[in-house]
């Protein structure tokens, strides 16, 4: 469904990215780990057009998209939460869920997915009037969470939806990735929290300073000492 | 008293051109952080656009209100275009480099458009012709309003009004406010955003150019470089009400009036003369970058997450 063929990703002089490979299959859930700093925001901003690939190519279902234009990626089925939320602070919970249907005209179905979205996430209903800015930093992820599947994307790209949050709020988080999954949506996932990640997961890439170091079964990775010596904690 | 109400009165009729530009600088601002110095030379653009329809197609000699609307819609349409113009050939190549280089580009837009109308029109000022039949009405005691000064009134509410409704009731609305907060997060929603800022001028240019054709109406004397000083100090209106803020807007341009005629009327007592009228807006904006540089409606916390 979406390649990623020999990427190299600059920001000026610097090199953020090395040939990196990767691929999405339809139905999968494929996560992205690596320590702060090894490329896997870096990696998701180039998938949708944010940042141009210096080398390599970027195709997804068959389609060149490198460098291509952010706005027209949605359309065709990419979806993304991105890294530190980037929900509308000034605009409403409902206002925010409205702009994640931006393109779409079926306001039937998209009153349907609002409400969708709020059984995902009942804490999101009680504050539908509320600013986004107001809400604390788990209540903003779930909402960009919700928003980013506002679209009925066919790939969801999830840039550390855990982070800062507390454990039960992660774990209602993999439980929202769970469901999203079993609804057919296929997902790549960046994650610092390597152990919920590869539990969430069918295939993993581990990403270190730019270049993918490894990559497979994500259980099967979760029981390489290796992973588990620099990711796991263990 | 009377005199009061009469300089208030007067004040907040040159403020509701003030706020009109305003809004300009102030939504174009809340997008693209551009302080769009060609902004008050739009507003000379839509006094000139309404000045070519009113005498083309025959107002000038019959003044009737459908006259005046045709003029007024007319110039607002077509200075929303060449606002869109202006971002597209002048702004949008040069919007990835510093800002630095945006305001330059903006100086120079500015002059641009001075000087392509002294050479088109010169430097000499024309007469706007009369499209409603001037009166004056009696308040109470001895103030009046005349015809014009109502337009002005009448014309800018329903321009605010409608503003507020595009911005808040509308898709393309609620994407500008969205492009204003985070540009990348919009376009990770399939928001066009080179639309939504082209969108954006062409919003601001119309009520500048309303603004040019209600003063031209008001005080009917147009020349090329009179969109300078009103330019400034609608600049100054939207700095006073915290620039990007669009209530603040209207506040800024309502206060930079209603100071200047007191200053007029008044100021004499305190040891103001009246010509110091035109400095009245920039020792307001220095106050205001001194004692409150976010402006009265603007937040003094950065909002963005
Ligand atoms: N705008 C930028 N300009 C210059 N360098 C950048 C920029 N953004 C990121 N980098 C650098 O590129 C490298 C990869 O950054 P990236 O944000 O992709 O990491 P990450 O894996 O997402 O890290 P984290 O887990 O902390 O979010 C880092 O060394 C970072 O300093
Ligand atoms: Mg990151």
């Amino acid at each position: 469904m979406l390649t990623l063929e020999n990427v190299s990703v600059n920001y000026g002089a610097i090199e953020a990215l090395t040939d990196i490979s990767l691929q999405v299959n339809q139905g999968e859930v494929v996560t992205l780990i690596g320590a702060n700093g090894a490329g896997k925001t870096t990696t998701l901003r180039t998938i949708t057009g944010l940042l141009e690939p210096r080398k390599g190519r970027v195709t997804y279902e068959g389609t060149d998209i490198s460098g291509m234009a952010t706005h027209k990626l949605l359309p065709m089925g990419i979806s993304m939460s991105p890294e530190g939320r980037g929900v509308f602070a000034n605009l409403t919970v409902r206002e925010n869920l409205d702009m994640g249907a931006y393109i779409r005209k079926d306001k039937k179905n998209i009153a349907d997915d609002m409400e969708r979205g709020f059984t995902l996430f009942p804490r999101l209903k009680e504050r539908e009037k509320q600013k986004a800015g107001t809400l604390s930093g788990g209540e903003q992820q779930m909402l960009a969470m919700a928003r980013a599947m506002m679209s009925r994307p066919r790939l969801l790209l999830l840039d550390e939806p855990s982070l800062g949050l507390a454990p039960l709020l992660v774990h209602t988080i993999f439980e929202a990735i769970d469901n999203i999954r079993a609804e057919g949506t296929t997902i790549l996932l960046v994650e610092q929290n390597a152990n919920a990640a590869l539990h969430h997961s069918d295939r993993a890439y581990v990403l270190e300073t730019g270049r993918i170091v490894m990559k497979g079964d994500s259980r099967q990775l979760a029981a390489d000492p290796r992973v588990k010596e620099a990711y796991l904690g263990e | 008293m009377d005199t009061f109400v009469q300089q208030l009165i007067n004040g907040l009729t040159i403020g509701s051109i003030y706020a009109l530009i305003a809004l300009g600088y102030t939504m174009v601002y809340g997008i693209l952080r551009l302080i769009n110095f060609a902004h008050g030379d739009v507003f000379m653009v839509g006094a000139y656009t309404g000045y070519m329809l009113a005498i083309h197609l025959g107002f000038e000699s019959s003044p009737s209100i459908i006259g005046f609307a045709v003029v007024l819609f007319g110039s607002m349409i077509i200075s929303a275009v060449i606002g869109m113009l202006i971002e597209r050939f002048a702004y949008r190549p040069v919007r990835k480099y510093s800002r630095m280089t945006t305001l330059i580009t903006a100086i120079g837009m500015s002059l641009f458009l001075e000087y392509t109308f002294v050479v088109i029109f010169s430097g000499t000022p024309r007469a706007f012709p009369q499209l409603l039949p001037n009166d004056n009405y009696t308040l109470f005691g001895n103030a009046t309003i005349n015809t014009s000064q109502l337009l002005i009134f009448v014309v800018s509410i329903l321009l605010m009004l409608g503003l507020q409704y595009i911005i808040f009731k509308t898709k393309v609305g609620k994407a500008m406010r969205a492009v204003s907060f985070n540009l990348n997060s919009a376009k990770l929603m399939g928001v066009n955003t080179d639309f939504v800022i082209a969108f954006t001028f062409g919003l601001g240019s119309a009520l500048a150019a309303a603004g040019g054709v209600l003063v031209a109406q008001y005080n009917p004397k147009i020349e090329p470089l009179m969109g300078l000083l009103i330019g400034l100090k609608a600049f100054v209106a939207a700095v006073l009400g915290g620039i990007g803020n669009i209530p603040g807007a209207v506040l800024g341009g309502l206060l930079i009036g209603a100071a200047e005629t007191l200053v007029v009327g008044y100021g004499q007592y305190i040891g103001i003369p009246s010509t110091y009228r035109d400095a009245v807006a920039f020792a307001i904006l220095i106050l205001v970058l001194l004692i409150r540089p976010a402006g009265l409606l603007g937040s003094n916390v950065q909002e963005k997450v």
